[in-house]
């Protein structure tokens, strides 16, 4: 090996398959048990029922599953303007910007109920990328996202 | 002893001319021959930074240390890979050009190596800048590269853990022949003295051949000077031993001349250049492209990769997407001579865009201590007071020039054809393994070598006589656990060792946190 010659993507280097199958199983495993936990300490507004913060809630998780595939299609279309192929770790976090705003717009959903649940699941997916998925899934990073 | 049992060398337990004809052996001509036989299902050849990567993915799967034989003069895995890098200037205190997931130690790849320099690095802004430029890279800061040191020292503490003494059996090996029956019979020489024969056969069904590259390669102007002059000492490669280059800079000014533009150019650069500006030396540099780069390569805006000032510069030795992204899909989808020109055309020679390269380049451009020419050299012969090295030079116009420099050094890397290595070249020759459009082992995506199937047995092979096959980035650390990769689930889906499922993936990274040993 040419010691000096070397290599690879900080999380995984996606295809566009790969990114829509790791996002939709993101959001309804990581996403959703993140969301159950902080369901009861989530802002809502007075009198508002448990039942309807768990309803938006839910409902915006659907959200970033759904209107991400377009979205994919979007930053796969990005990706392939860089010679690397490749999607920065930092690209994953700040397209929550984008993401989260689209969403707030097409939802209708108090802000601080939506921005304390959308930034926090989000930070909790990210995270979750560049440890977690790696241990239990060893072919996860080779294969551009694939989970199956 | 006069009957069979008396080999080549008239040792015992020796090879015999008849073992060597045949292409496929019985136990009975092995015994026939006094070469005692060791049985173990697996073997991995090498003992390398390819047959760690192998081995850590079997351990972790649940292979117990008594069915795996790793064969190595080597004690450390990492100890080859450490002696190239000293040589081209990469001491223990330096960055390697690897990613921070790319952990040699740790099939997950997590923690990172940015992650781990984080935690033992001493003081908050030390602890986060490993942090802020692996979650920035690279687009804010530049890629976060490992110390050689960091690497090293992880190595040697999984190579504890997983027990590699215990499967290291000491000695070269001669060449691995398949078995009538089934599997293979690896001939190893051991340490003189150390055994009761001259070879050792181990008896396996598997065996997995990761020998690295074979020596130095040398531009063909400098290979035929040095073998005419007998002159080694001013015409040297960055991969072999040259501190008297260095020694004797520092002694007196003198010109060297760097042919190469790759990485390991930039870093024998680097050091020229950084001791200049300690003040040490006095060295003019001369640097002799044979293909300037002088802006982007490519025609495609989708596929274009960066280049200017006579480098071409990619991150690391490959785009990201070879390792695990399209790329990989698309080589998988390609054959032959399109399968070997889309590896060129994402490798080849290219260097790391470091911003501290370019500047003290630039620096040192300047004030013409640092001179790029470019052309084909025509001869390289000594000047004609024989103290220094006379390069005759063809640039794209036709005209001609010469550079007389006190020293050369070949910074184009590392010989790697197979038939340099005799175990490959036999493989090739006599068992019947397939060789690609590189010249070099055939493989499948599993990484099992072409034409050695030995029913129940197989045989695989990783590193650098695999490229030109169905993945890029082969000679990586990255590469080297991918393929490692590949063959463990190969092994689990027919049976031969345990799959590695999330649930045992998860304990078993625990106990790699505790430093534990596999259970």
């Amino acid at each position: 090996m040419d010691p000096l010659d070397e290599e690879q993507a900080t999380v995984m280097t996606p295809t566009l398959f790969g990114r829509i199958q790791t996002r939709l199983f993101m959001v309804f495993t990581f996403g959703l048990v993140w969301s159950i936990i902080i369901l009861p300490i989530l802002p809502k507004p007075e009198g508002a029922p448990l039942g309807d913060v768990a309803g938006d809630v839910f409902l915006a998780l659907i959200g970033v599953a759904l209107i991400g595939i377009v979205w994919e299609f979007l930053y796969h279309g990005l990706q392939q303007v860089r010679w690397e192929k490749d999607w920065p770790s930092l690209f994953g976090l700040l397209t929550g910007i984008n993401e989260g705003l689209f969403l707030y717009l097409v939802l209708d959903m108090p802000l601080s109920t939506f921005l304390v649940h959308f930034t926090t699941t989000w930070i909790v997916i990210w995270l979750a990328l560049h440890g977690p998925m790696r241990v239990l899934f060893l072919r996860w990073r080779f294969r551009g996202g694939r989970l199956v | 002893m006069t009957d069979q049992h008396a080999g080549l060398s008239g040792e015992p337990g020796d090879l015999t001319p008849q073992l060597i004809e045949t292409s496929t052996w019985t136990d009975q001509q092995v015994a026939a021959a006094g070469i005692p036989m060791v049985d173990v299902p697996i073997v991995s050849v090498g003992g390398g930074l390819g047959s760690l990567a192998l081995v850590d993915y079997l351990r972790i799967a649940g292979v117990p240390v008594h069915d795996i034989a790793v064969l190595s003069p080597n004690k450390r895995p990492s100890e080859t890979y450490e002696f190239l890098a000293n040589n081209s200037q990469i001491p223990r205190h330096e960055r390697l050009r690897s990613d921070s997931g790319s952990v040699m130690d740790n099939i997950w790849g997590f923690p990172s190596y940015a992650l781990r320099e984080a935690w033992n690095e001493k003081g908050l802004k030390n602890k986060l800048f490993p942090v802020w430029q692996v979650t920035t890279e690279p687009i804010l800061a530049e890629y976060y590269t490992p110390k050689s040191g960091q690497v090293y020292e992880s190595v040697d503490r999984e190579t504890a853990r997983i027990g590699w003494t215990q499967m290291l059996k000491a000695g070269q090996v001669r060449m691995v022949r398949r078995r009538s029956g089934g599997g293979f019979l690896t001939i190893l020489t051991p340490p003189p003295g150390t055994t009761q024969t001259r070879r050792v056969a181990y008896r396996s069904r598997f065996v997995h051949l990761s020998l690295g590259y074979p020596g130095v390669r040398f531009l063909d102007d400098l290979r035929s000077y040095r073998e005419r002059s007998g002159d080694h000492r001013r015409v040297v490669n960055s991969y072999e031993p040259h501190p008297h280059v260095y020694e004797e800079l520092a002694r007196r000014p003198c010109t060297v001349l760097v042919r190469g533009s790759g990485i390991v150019a930039s870093r024998v650069l680097q050091r020229l250049l950084d001791d200049n500006e300690a003040g040490r030396t006095q060295t003019t540099v001369v640097h002799l492209f044979r293909n300037y780069v002088s802006g982007p390569q490519g025609d495609s805006v989708t596929f274009r990769r960066p280049g200017t000032g006579g480098f071409a510069y990619q991150a690391f030795n490959y785009p990201k997407a070879a390792w695990g992204g399209q790329f990989r899909n698309q080589l998988l989808e390609l054959e032959g001579d399109a399968r070997s020109d889309f590896i060129d055309t994402t490798g080849g020679t290219n260097t790391a865009p470091r911003k501290d390269w370019r500047d003290q380049l630039g620096r040192a451009a300047a004030i013409g201590t640092y001179q790029q020419r470019v052309g084909q050299v025509s001869s390289v012969e000594p000047t004609d007071d024989g103290f220094r090295v006379r390069t005759e030079v063809q640039d794209n116009a036709g005209a001609s020039f010469s550079i007389d420099a006190d020293f050369i050094i070949d910074a184009t890397g590392l010989e790697a054809s197979i038939r340099s290595n005799r175990v490959l070249a036999d493989l090739v020759d006599v068992t019947g393994a397939h060789t690609n459009p590189k010249g070099r082992l055939e493989t499948l995506p599993t990484f099992e070598v072409v034409g050695t199937r030995s029913e129940p047995g197989r045989l695989y092979a990783s590193g650098s006589s695999t490229l030109g096959s169905t993945y890029a980035p082969v000679d990586s650390f990255l590469g080297l656990q991918y393929s490692a990769q590949q063959i463990a689930f190969d092994l689990g889906a027919i049976g031969a060792v345990p799959k590695l499922g999330p649930l045992r993936s998860f304990k078993e990274w625990t106990r790699w946190m505790k430093n534990r040993p596999p259970s």
